[in-house]
């Protein structure tokens, strides 16, 4: 495969009895859109963990751009490029919307001068852009807070991109999102990573968003990859449409 | 925010003639200035949703430091001693923070308490240096290269310990908007994003430690001088206690909060000792009480127009 810019090999985890990454390997390239399905505690979340630092697999290896990254901080991480949105959005509550972008901003630039105020950053404009194009331009003056689910998770997903990593990893984006909207929150956020040129990768359990918005299906099980391919050949793929989607998807 | 700068030059204006009019207070005013810096900078860790216990060993540090200094004759000028007590603090902190960043909630508050607590006893137990329980005299060093009587002393020292006590809480003010001041509050409300930012929350952390032990330095130098007197129950911890006393009772919803209830809780004991010598602990106790009931954002918050709702058990993340 060209242009691989994340590779994840041979990853073991186990929590007690839990076998939560059981030899789990995933090569991501250059702007590819990649799914990851799966049934609950298939281990996704875990995968996503292990990739971005928040936990240490027992063996195996993550590396990023030719770097290794498997021991190095979720700090560190990010700082290389990768982001990453939440199950459970993980936001600053008490904080506008725009502040929590207006950090991760400051973040991304190093701005830690005591002397700014980080509402007049000089790319502040930058990050009402940002939420405009997700759509959240109205609620950038809200506490976090008072704003429905849905809405934080895109919010999560914005602070992420805020950060402009070159490869992104999201957790269920669209869960939390009505099934009226779900296309809706897709384009957008697909029209967001491509002028971005941000590869993707993300969990999701609605299949036909899968189908749409995804180049290559990771079947996760038990920890690892049981399948993977275009979204038309795991779809369409006996076993997994009896053992993962469930009989009469 | 019209309000709160109403405030603020009011409160300013207001400390500013009263020594004019009772001189009497002048050294009580800069006492609960000098506690006002300390819990300002106990305020900043607050932000971060860490207490401090342990703040007396900055502010004492910075006392001892001007003490030694101006028996020494080393530095026998106030307009010296000060930054230099400062300094010294901030040296103790920036190497205790090392340690402490690590640590959250009752590990945070307990290490500090620790440590400042066998600086305490360190005062204590070495008598030949440290004058024991006893303490240190600080003779009255120049002001700016004057030699003032005691009055003109006090009075020139409480002026400059209120301009730099604007200069101090304009500073942290401007900070705690920064992006810096977010990250700080990031650490309370959500660490995992902060770390996701590609932000160190030790690093933010130890930033916020480092402000707030200057900041108790800063105060502990000046209460040496006004005081003329060292002793180590300015590293015990029922100090530290004040500060953190101090701190919820003037609210940390802005930095004015700290310096009004240092002020509240000047007055209380000055009362307390003339008509309740007895109770007056009971009387902190009834006003903690109040305050964190039905003003939880402090005196500041009553001020301000904020009064805020008592902060309980989270409702599941
Ligand atoms: N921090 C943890 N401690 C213990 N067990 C965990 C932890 N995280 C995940 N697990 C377990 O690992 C398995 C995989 O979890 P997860 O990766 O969250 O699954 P998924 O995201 O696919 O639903 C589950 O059985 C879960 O209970
Ligand atoms: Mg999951």
């Amino acid at each position: 495969m060209s242009g691989v810019i994340l590779e994840a090999d041979d990853l073991h985890l186990r929590f007690g009895g839990v076998q939560a990454a059981n030899g789990a390997s995933l090569k991501v390239a250059a702007n590819e859109r990649i799914a990851i399905i799966g049934p609950n505690g298939a281990g996704k979340t875990t995968f996503i963990n292990l990739c971005t630092g928040y936990l240490k697999p027992q063996s195996g290896r993550v590396v990023f751009n030719g770097q290794d990254v498997t021991r190095l901080s979720p700090q560190a991480i990010t700082r290389l490029g990768i982001g990453r949105s939440f199950q459970i959005p993980q936001l600053f509550l008490d904080n506008t919307v725009i502040e929590n972008l207006l950090l991760a901003l400051s973040a991304r630039e190093g701005s830690w001068s005591p002397f700014l105020a980080v509402q007049r950053h000089p790319k502040a404009e930058e990050m009402w852009a940002l939420l405009e194009m997700v759509g959240l331009k109205e609620t950038g003056n809200r506490i976090v807070r008072e704003l429905p689910e849905g809405m934080r998770k895109l919010i999560d997903i914005a602070v992420a991109l805020a950060l402009e990593p070159k490869l992104i990893f999201m957790d269920e984006p669209t869960s939390g999102v009505s099934s009226t909207e779900k296309f809706q929150v897709m384009d957008t956020l697909t029209r967001v990573l491509d002028a971005r040129a941000t590869t993707a990768v993300f969990v999701e359990h609605d299949m036909d968003v899968v189908a749409r918005y995804a180049n290559r299906v990771a079947v996760w099980t038990g920890g690892r990859i049981a399948h993977q391919g275009t979204p038309e050949e795991i779809l369409s793929h006996p076993e997994v449409r009896e053992t993962v989607i469930g009989v009469g998807v | 925010m019209a309000r709160q700068l109403v405030f603020g030059l009011a409160l300013i204006a207001a400390l500013a003639v009263f020594p004019l009019f009772s001189p009497w207070s002048t050294v009580i005013l800069t006492v609960a200035l000098c506690e006002g810096l300390a819990a300002l900078g106990i305020m900043v860790l607050l932000r971060a949703g860490q207490v401090s216990f342990g703040h007396g060993l900055f502010f004492s540090f910075s006392a001892y430091a001007v003490a030694f200094l101006a028996a020494a004759k080393v530095g026998h000028e106030a307009l010296v001693l000060i930054p230099v007590g400062m300094a010294a603090s901030g040296l103790l902190a920036a190497i205790v923070g090392l340690f402490v960043v690590r640590y959250r909630a009752i590990f945070f508050g307990m290490l500090n308490l620790a440590i400042s607590m066998v600086f305490f006893s360190l005062l204590e137990k070495l008598f030949p240096i440290t004058g024991g329980a006893d303490g240190k005299r600080v003779p009255r060093p120049t002001f700016a290269g004057i030699e003032f009587g005691r009055e003109q002393f006090e009075l020139a020292t409480f002026y400059v310990t209120l301009v730099l006590c604007i200069l101090a809480a304009l500073f942290v003010a401007r900070y705690l908007l920064s992006p810096g001041g977010k990250a700080l509050e990031a650490i309370k409300s959500n660490e995992t994003r902060l770390e996701y930012l590609g932000v160190s929350p030790r690093k933010v952390l130890y930033g916020a430690y480092l402000l707030s032990g200057l900041l108790a330095g800063l105060g502990g130098a000046i209460i040496a001088l006004v005081s003329g007197h060292v002793t180590p129950e300015l590293a015990y911890w029922v100090r530290s206690g004040e500060f953190v006393f101090i701190a919820i009772l003037g609210g940390i919803g802005g930095v004015a909060g700290p310096f009004l209830g240092a002020l509240m809780f000047q007055i209380i004991r000055g009362y307390a000792a003339v008509y309740a010598p007895e109770t007056w602990h009971a009387v902190l106790g009834v006003m903690l009480l109040i305050i964190i009931f039905f003003a939880p954002a402090g005196l500041y918050g009553i001020v301000a127009g904020k009064g805020g709702k008592p902060q309980r058990e989270e409702g599941g993340r």
